[in-house]
């Protein structure tokens, strides 16, 4: 009997350490079955974030490297420009990229990098607790927001359009937005990865998909309410879809 | 067969020793005074279809070839003072996920901005694990342009035998003046050391996967993969210790410099000579692993100690450790840019000798 759906090769067969119904698992899962698909578990690295996807390389069967909080991109960069043949996965939360790692990932953008960065957006910060993220929605409550962030009044600021921002950018060729609230939501996201990892082995400039994905730890929900939570709150900010795609006209 | 000498600065032959021994990414960031030496690269490099690129910052140019690193190159960045200080991040991730790279500094005075002129005020920095965490790596200081280039050249190999970021500390006299130069024949990029540990090129031989990471949330884990670093730092201090010596034997008074503070000692030796008067100059290569054992000896025949400096006094305290109260131990040292005299260092061994 032919076997219709199988836990990729490029996952390890374990039990994550992520939270009842947070997105990394679902992310990476769609990430090794692009891997697989396109054949390159051996020759694919991933470069890990600070934050709670730091397990990443737990999960992922593929080599890995781990540096500074924010400085993925300066590091992926690196390993890209020495090993141009492989598949270089830039894996970033919102406080890592968004935050501190605002530099890294505007300037890698800027000069092109063949990798493919993915950023995942769930508004918080994770790992530490809970706080404010360059992402969090007005009005959202954090730790480090108790009220709700306040952009003008407590002078939070906005939360940050960053593949807007960076599709501005001349280095940029495919930026997408995508969400793992939904079955057809994560069918859509796997379909943006693909491209961008199509796109990276055929050597085009800097590509990138942004997942909107819950937390409902942080958010103080249970796993149902924040998939809704997302699809009310964060889609209608955060709009799904391609953002920049200048593929074709690099064939 | 010897190439032909040629006249460099400092900084181009830091570049031109890199790129011979194999180094194929660089990454820098724009401060002087080592200007000369990314601009170097940045034609060179080019030229022999290497990875250069100029980073956003210093912080990233680090993380650039920690990537690089990790990916299995030959990586390099060169920075001053104030660019070292915001290396120091990388270079703790660099030593704790055991990346070898080198690291050059062209250093300045400070603290701070500082001055743009030569400084030695960056040697705790350098030598006692300039960023978080339990660490120490290679640091050798050049006098020269030759055994700057020298010095660099070595550094690549010394780098992925300890498996460690290895720095070369010079300042910025070193980087900006011009001496004769030779180099050794350029390394066989086929011929470098493998690096099975390294991410990428698992398709070739179907290894189990690898990860270049410092993080070990395991208290016993972390524990042990420190302490079997500190083992390997114990093998590099009966390895990798370097000085040189002058009329240490016939002299009661040493000075003890390391880079252009030790050109001016000698200068001011010679001048002593001429008066009759013997000083010997003890100058630590490796200011990490640091010549405890030699001076110790030395004290132990009876020599005292004058420590000159481009700081208000910090190998000085290496110097104390190593004589462990047997012996006098005075310094000297000029900071702010400026650089000691010969006159002021004769003067300086004048007086404690009373001659």
């Amino acid at each position: 009997m032919e076997l219709a759906y199988g836990h990729p090769k490029s996952l390890k067969p374990i039990q994550t350490k992520y939270c009842p119904g947070c997105g990394h698992g679902v992310i990476h899962r769609i990430i090794c079955e692009v891997i697989d698909e396109l054949g390159l578990q051996e020759k694919s690295i991933i470069t890990n974030p600070v934050g709670c996807s730091i397990w990443a390389d737990l999960y992922f069967d593929i080599d890995s490297v781990q540096p500074a909080h924010g400085r993925t991109p300066a590091a992926a960069t690196g390993v890209k420009r020495v090993r141009p043949d492989h598949l270089v996965i830039c894996y970033q939360g919102d406080g890592d990229l968004a935050a501190i790692g605002t530099a890294e990932i505007v300037h890698a953008a800027n000069r092109g990098e063949k990798f493919t960065t993915i950023f995942v957006n769930n508004a918080i910060y994770g790992m530490t607790g809970g706080q404010m993220a360059p992402t969090t929605l007005v009005g959202q409550k954090a730790t480090t927001a108790p009220y709700g962030r306040d952009p003008e009044g407590a002078g939070m600021g906005y939360p940050i359009h960053v593949l807007e921002m960076l599709a501005t950018l001349e280095g940029t060729r495919y930026l997408a937005r995508g969400s793992v609230n939904n079955a057809a939501n994560v069918r859509k996201t796997k379909q943006y990865i693909k491209k961008a990892f199509e796109a990276q082995m055929s050597g085009v400039g800097f590509t990138m998909v942004e997942i909107l994905s819950q937390c409902p730890t942080n958010w103080s929900m249970d796993p149902q309410e924040s998939v809704e939570w997302l699809e009310k709150n964060m889609i209608p900010f955060y709009q799904l879809g391609e953002v920049k795609n200048t593929l074709e006209a690099s064939k | 067969m010897a190439e032909e000498k040629r006249l460099m600065k400092g900084n181009d032959a830091i570049g031109e020793a890199a790129i011979r021994a194999g180094c194929t990414a660089y990454f820098g960031y724009p401060i002087t005074p080592q200007n000369e030496l990314t601009a170097y690269m940045a034609r060179h490099m080019i030229d022999h279809k290497r990875t250069f690129i100029q980073a956003e910052s210093e912080v990233s140019a680090i993380n650039m070839v920690f990537g690089a690193a990790a990916a299995g190159a030959r990586a390099m960045t060169s920075s001053s003072s104030p660019g070292i200080s915001l290396k120091q991040e990388g270079i703790s991730y660099a030593c704790g996920a055991d990346v070898p790279c080198v690291v050059v500094n062209v250093a300045r005075s400070g603290p701070g901005l500082g001055g743009i002129s030569p400084g030695q005020g960056d040697y705790f920095q350098a030598t006692r694990g300039g960023g978080h965490g339990d660490y120490f790596h290679l640091v050798l200081a050049p006098k020269s342009v030759q055994e700057a280039a020298e010095l660099t050249f070595e550094a690549f190999d010394l780098a992925d035998q300890w498996r460690m970021p290895v720095m070369i500390l010079a300042d910025g006299m070193i980087g900006q003046m011009m001496e004769g130069v030779t180099f050794p024949e350029p390394r066989d990029l086929e011929k470098l050391p493998a690096r099975p540990w390294a991410a990428g090129g698992q398709y070739k031989t179907h290894r189990p996967i690898n990860h270049v990471s410092s993080i070990n949330l395991v208290p016993d884990e972390l524990e042990a993969k420190v302490h079997e670093r500190f083992l390997r730092y114990e093998q590099i201090k009966k390895k990798e210790i370097r000085f040189e010596e002058v009329n240490t034997d016939k002299a009661d008074l040493i000075l003890v410099a390391y880079g252009t503070s030790s050109r001016v000692c000698l200068g001011a030796q010679q001048m002593a000579k001429a008066l009759g008067i013997e000083l010997g100059i003890f100058r630590p290569i490796s200011l990490w692993p640091f010549p405890y054992d030699r001076i110790a000896a030395l004290a132990a025949k009876g020599k005292r100690f004058l420590t000159v400096e481009m700081s208000m006094g910090q190998m000085v305290q290496d110097v104390q450790l190593a004589v462990a109260g047997k012996a006098q131990v005075s310094f000297y040292g000029r900071c702010g840019g400026n650089i000691p005299t010969e006159e002021a260092v004769l003067a300086e061994a004048r007086k404690l000798l009373g001659k």
